[in-house]
């Protein structure tokens, strides 16, 4: 059980506070890849969301029954086919979408479920990553913390790869925040960011 | 019509002050109402699901006042076919009237208001008795504030539906059934009632699962290349088969069936699931197993679907069992566990 609390939280994890800033109360959130529920718990005290999380592991649905957090088990790979068209204010993919393996149909998934989507993602092309790369290694990090042969994130971008991923396939971005740790980065972000948290729609 | 009817029922745990801390396990095809614990006088008696409730277990008798009964209609003590028809002095037989899931539910409305029981903590129920749990959601939506629906169905699909008829004609072309007014002739339509189970019995077991425990097993050691016993599985089937046909009642059997085929709340909505919970108010767990593909995942996957439609909370989780259809009565870690977690939750609604 997350037995955390929300101050505690948003320190551990800086896109937790950026995501409920954009969530008005009340609002209806799919929250994909969800883990132990903390997410939802948080932006049930911050926004008294109507939520639900989508979790593959079975250790991480019953932490979110402990966390008193509505989680429907199954896998994204599979896409939302569980779940209607609009039927969501927001869908959130937090520090998942580098792991994804199908990441073009979720991201449209995601905009059929939801009228906005929020993802949020390590930055590869962060200055400490690139310096890495520079000497000769993959970046192991805070927000990388895995070797090359055991990393489960097999998609990951920078900031710029997703943006011009996001014109490409008609999504429209409608905020953006970048951080290091929990201060915003708004001088160089895709050198000077760590982690991205971007909000989009379809574009029409 | 019946006159009047009884139902018997099985209690554990203590109902507390304010009557907030029920909750009605509702049995399948053929359970009944001894869910858990063994009778002083017959230790070898064990409830049907004594993994689950007790105290200490998932469902804990030390915080919840457990209900179980007999359904109408049942053989085990509750008004049956088996039990006498006070207007002719004779067993009801082929006269008691077919019930649905939605007659039970009403009767068991009626059991918690002898009880003084304005609202259920949690009705729940796995196969055909998570169907009375649904039910209980629609029926009586301001009394019951959980429902867990385990291994069942919003309804059952044509395949389902088709396994039920070959088990009722097995029974209903017994020679021994007369047709339901076996009592008064002095036998009991076993050969139907065996056949019945022993299917019944294959659609509930997955295929791995059999053939981990029986594979091409035999019973002793070679052919005998003639219809005697020759496998394990045979003799298996046919020994649950006689079991079954010494102590269930042939005309329940065909009651609880044919309740299981009618059950569709969609279809007086045009089959539309979702507007069938539109009343609904509780809060749900919807648990399928992985191998049960007589009460397939996807059946519980549209439970939650019509759910998640009405915005109701529900929480869904695909359990990974070898065991099939009879996964939800097993001892199963994960299983328990949500299980475990989910009535923590329940249990922190109420002070004992």
């Amino acid at each position: 059980m997350s037995t955390l609390d929300h101050s505690t939280l948003a320190a551990i994890r800086p896109d937790f506070a950026a995501i409920a800033g954009w969530i008005p109360q009340g609002a209806s959130v799919l929250d994909l890849g969800c883990g132990d529920g903390s997410l939802l718990r948080y932006l049930r005290g911050t926004s008294k969301v109507h939520g639900y999380g989508v979790e593959i592991s079975d250790d991480n649905i019953v932490a979110c029954i402990r966390n008193q957090v509505n989680v429907i088990q199954g896998d994204l790979e599979s896409g939302l086919s569980g779940f209607e068209s609009n039927a969501f204010d927001y869908v959130i993919l937090s520090q998942t979408l580098q792991a994804t393996r199908h990441t073009e149909p979720l991201m449209q998934e995601m905009l059929r479920v939801g009228s906005e989507g929020i993802v949020s993602f390590p930055n590869f092309g962060y200055w400490r990553n690139r310096m890495n790369i520079l000497q000769g290694n993959m970046p192991v990090s805070k927000d990388l913390p895995y070797q090359w042969y055991d990393t489960p994130n097999i998609h990951l971008c920078t900031l710029h790869d997703f943006e011009t991923f996001c014109h490409d396939n008609k999504i429209y971005i409608l905020d953006r925040r970048v951080m290091t740790g929990t201060s915003e980065r708004k001088l160089l972000p895709n050198l000077l960011g760590s982690t991205a948290v971007y909000r989009f729609k379809r574009a029409v | 019509m019946l006159p009047s009817y009884e139902l018997i029922y099985e209690t554990y745990g203590t109902l507390n002050s304010d009557k907030s801390n029920a909750i009605l396990v509702c049995h399948a095809l053929s359970g009944n109402h001894h869910v858990a614990g063994y009778y002083e006088d017959n230790p070898k008696n064990v409830g049907w699901w004594d993994n689950m409730v007790g105290p200490g277990k998932p469902i804990d008798t030390q915080k919840f006042f457990v209900i179980g009964l007999n359904n109408l209609g049942g053989c085990h003590g509750s008004t049956g076919p088996i039990s006498t028809n006070p207007e002719t002095g004779k067993p009801y037989g082929a006269s008691f009237p077919l019930v649905t899931v939605e007659d039970w539910v009403i009767t068991q409305a009626h059991l918690a208001d002898k009880l003084g029981i304005d609202q259920f903590a949690a009705v729940i129920g796995g196969s055909l008795g998570g169907m009375q749990a649904l039910q209980w959601s629609r029926a009586y939506p301001e009394r019951v504030r959980h429902v867990l629906a385990i291994a069942s169905a919003p309804r059952l699909t044509a395949q389902n539906i088709a396994f039920n008829d070959v088990a009722r004609n097995a029974i209903l072309t017994d020679p021994n059934f007369y047709g339901g007014d076996y009592y008064e002739h002095g036998v009991v339509p076993t050969r139907g009632l065996r056949l019945a189970r022993m299917l019944g019995h294959i659609t509930y077991l997955s295929n791995d699962a059999m053939a981990d425990k029986f594979g091409r097993m035999l019973r002793s050691g070679k052919y005998s290349y003639s219809y005697d016993i020759d496998f394990e599985i045979e003799s298996y089937l046919r020994y649950q088969g006689d079991k079954f046909a010494t102590h269930f009642d042939a005309n329940t059997y065909l009651l609880m069936t044919k309740a299981l085929d009618y059950f569709d709340p969609a279809r007086e909505y045009n089959d539309d699931l979702n507007k069938a919970f539109a009343d609904a108010r509780a809060s749900f767990l919807v648990l399928s197993f992985t191998t049960d593909w007589r009460f397939a995942p996807a059946l519980s996957r549209a439970i939650v679907k019509a759910l998640l439609h009405n915005r109701l909370k529900v929480s869904y989780s695909e359990i990974t069992s070898a065991h099939g259809h009879d996964s939800f009565l097993m001892k199963h870690t994960h299983y328990h566990n949500v299980m475990r977690a989910y009535f923590d939750n329940v249990a922190s609604e109420f002070t004992v």
